[in-house]
């Protein structure tokens, strides 16, 4: 058999793989992948900062639920893209980083860009690999990407020895069947004893939620899910990542629950006899208090990740199996039984969703008008009434991820592309990019704060590089609004560091990239303003003065149950 | 509650490092460790102490688990089980003490590894209690170093 050189293989593996786009930085230890890579048909992206590389492939993987891909140079390079490493993996996305390395020789000897990054990338990927030899290239690179993909989703990074890249290799065909792991063997599979429990609390329950996460979104099992709500009229809350798994302007809908949730999400999770919860982790920001958290009710808890299950609060019905055949075979299970007889249930069910409502109307989700200034809620509800609930959001973090999250009602899935576990600013603009490059014809819009924005301002650049009329609705209030808002709640609103006394003039900035700039600064001017944007065809910065000490409401402060809620 | 868990795990550079990097990562605690490789040269094994509630001990299992080059992980404490630990104990020995030291490294099975004229160096296997008991009736004599390796363990054969 012919050799051909490392960097021609891995270009080879990623031709296999369908990656027709990834993201990088270029740097001494991949000059050579490089060189080959720009001579392949895949699309390579220049981003600005390494970090902006991964978010953007994260973004995509988001966008589309293919394999986001990022290439990076050995030590800076490498260490640049960790955050977001760590961003994909505490959601759950997959993507494969690539990363040079100093040649096999000078591993060890403190050489010039070298750093460990398999080790300091260890509890922050699904898995990760240092190409020791040649001919581990090929079927290491072919099991990160399974590994990226099955079971729960996760970033994975291969570390790639400048002289493995430029070694020859015999090229491994590609076998037909999957790949199998002795030691990796993700349970898709419902056990139908447990499916059947599921399906019968369901229907027995008087006061049922259905608690959506991020799983929903991953499998692709949004419609399941909905059937599967709507015979059984139980109402609907998602967490942050699970916006869009449920259509948020249906009426069993709840919107989100947590700490920034809705008042009828929370008070229904904390007086349900049945929390069925699907793809979701029971996290602290949802849980608030834990002996507080849904204390009447029996759980049901869906997950492919068995480390999930029981984690932080006991459940009685666990399911470990992909969130997609869950549903499906609880569907089936509803299809065939004589148990069920839809308007039975929809009947019992009836004064619970009843109640329900009652709490929505009591207390929406909502805010204080106040005149000529511009409220951050309202610019989020102009966004999703101007693009039709159709365009891809994302945020950065904070309020204006919090806002996007209440406001804007997300009807299908991978609408929304947040960072919802590690939190991190700087993650909407590239990961926009990402999402565009994805859906050139999509209108991608980045909610962002004044603060968070400037993370990875960077990345305008690289927006303009590769044509990618993001649009990014800067919500300004001059300040680090979140942590503002805590401290005006809790520390006697003693602001300390998050007034931003020194802002650009976004206006300006947008134009000096080569974008558009547009500001609002009062309320008249905002629809205008959106409607310009959307009608461009390049980048467009908006720049909303926002009410500066708007707050994000309902709340429930740290430590407390989710029905201590601060209410607008 | 004390837990002795038996991890096989593939024997590959960084594997160890992904255990030990779950139990600092995760505040799980670890009381004695010890792993080498298996009669398959591609697995190790690696015995782990460690203590919590069972909750606590389901997820250290569960996350063990998930770990890619894990292969197994059995918690022999559930059953029956055998477990040793070895302890190399090197003991004052002068002119009045040698002869006292040698009946008591005999009446624990133990062996001496290496003499020098004020001293004796001590090799004893057994239990954890068994090494503490060794230990508590050396010290009096003048223990000048020990160094433990931690327990090993195996569940015992079913006995039909």
């Amino acid at each position: 058999m012919s050799k051909i050189t490392g960097s021609q293989a891995i270009i080879k593996c990623l031709q296999e793989e369908g990656v027709e786009l990834l993201f990088g930085y270029p740097g001494g230890a991949v000059i050579e992948l490089y060189d080959e890579l720009c001579k392949s048909g895949i699309r390579h992206i220049l981003v600005r900062h390494e970090q902006g590389a991964v978010h953007a492939a994260d973004g995509f993987a988001r966008a589309t639920g293919k394999v986001g891909v990022a290439l990076l140079t050995s030590g800076p390079g490498a260490t640049n893209g960790v955050t977001g490493i760590a961003t994909a993996y505490c959601d759950s996305i997959p993507i494969v980083v690539l990363t040079g390395q100093v040649p096999r020789a000078l591993i060890g000897n403190d050489a010039f860009q070298e750093v460990d990054i398999v080790g300091i990338t260890r509890p922050c990927t699904k898995h990760n690999y240092l190409v020791n030899n040649p001919e581990d290239l090929v079927p290491v690179l072919r099991e990160a990407f399974y590994l990226a993909a099955s079971g729960r989703p996760g970033p994975v990074l291969v570390d790639l020895p400048k002289d493995i890249i430029a070694s020859m290799i015999s090229y491994p065909p590609k076998k037909k069947e999957p790949i199998k792991m002795q030691t990796y063997q993700p349970n898709t599979d419902p056990h139908p004893g447990q499916v059947e429990k599921a399906c019968r609390a369901c229907i027995k329950a008087k006061r049922p939620v259905l608690y959506v996460g991020g799983g929903v979104i991953l499998s692709n099992s949004n419609e399941e899910l909905t059937q599967l709500a709507r015979r059984l009229n139980i109402p609907v809350t998602m967490t942050l990542m699970g916006l869009g798994g449920f259509p948020g302007t249906d009426h069993l809908s709840l919107g989100m629950l947590g700490m920034h949730g809705s008042y009828a999400a929370n008070m229904s999770v904390a007086k349900s006899d049945l929390l069925i919860a699907v793809g979701s982790r029971f996290d602290d920001r949802v849980t608030g208090r834990l002996d507080a958290f849904a204390p009447l009710a029996k759980i049901i808890h869906i997950d492919i990740d068995p480390t999930s299950i029981s984690k932080n609060v006991g459940v009685d019905i666990p399911i470990v199996a992909d969130c997609k055949l869950a549903l499906q075979a609880m569907n089936c299970w509803l299809d065939k039984s004589s148990e069920y007889k839809a308007e039975e249930v929809t009947e019992l069910h009836r004064p619970w969703v009843e109640q329900v409502k009652e709490w929505d109307a009591k207390h929406p989700l909502a805010y204080m008008e106040s005149g000529e200034i511009i409220k951050p809620q309202y610019v989020i509800e102009k966004l999703h009434e101007l693009t039709g609930g159709n365009a891809i959001i994302t945020t950065e973090v904070g309020q204006n991820q919090m806002w996007a999250a209440q406001f804007y009602k997300f009807n299908h899935p991978r609408r929304l592309l947040t960072s919802g576990g590690l939190g991190t600013m700087g993650y909407g603009l590239p990961a926009a990019i990402g999402a565009q490059m994805a859906f050139p014809e999509a209108t991608v819009i980045d909610v962002a704060g004044d603060g968070s924005i400037q993370m990875n301002i960077q990345e305008l650049a690289t927006a303009r590089e590769c044509g990618a009329p993001v649009k990014i609705a800067i919500l300004n209030n001059n300040y680090l609004g979140m942590v503002r808002q805590w401290q005006e709640l809790f520390y006697n609103r003693h602001y300390a560091s998050t007034v931003m006394e020194v802002t650009p003039d976004f206006v300006a900035l947008a134009q000096a990239y080569g974008a558009v700039g547009l500001r609002a600064k009062t309320k008249a001017e905002v629809v205008p303003v959106i409607k310009e944007a959307l009608a461009t065809k390049n980048l467009v910065i908006m720049d909303f003065s926002i009410h500066r000490e708007e707050g994000v409401f309902p709340m429930v402060p740290a430590g407390k149950a989710t029905t201590e809620m601060l209410l607008v | 509650m004390k837990h002795t868990l038996s991890v096989l795990l593939r024997n590959r550079p960084g594997a160890l490092s992904r255990v030990t990097g779950l139990f600092s990562g995760r505040c799980f605690n670890i009381e004695s460790l010890c792993v080498a490789e298996t009669f398959d040269p591609q697995v190790s094994c690696l015995t782990v102490v460690t203590h919590g509630e069972a909750s606590i001990i389901e997820q250290v299992t569960k996350q063990l688990h998930k770990l890619i080059d894990v292969i197994k992980v059995n918690d022999v404490s559930e059953g029956e089980f055998v477990e040793r630990e070895m302890a190399l104990i090197r003991v004052k020995a002068e002119a009045g003490t040698r002869a006292e030291v040698l009946r008591i490294i005999d009446i624990f099975r133990g062996k001496v590894v290496d003499v020098s004229p004020t001293s004796y160096a001590l090799e004893v296997t057994g239990s954890e209690s068994k090494i503490k008991a060794v230990i508590d009736i050396l010290r009096p004599m003048g223990i000048k170093e020990i160094v433990r390796t931690g327990k090993i363990a195996m569940a015992r054969a079913p006995k039909k």
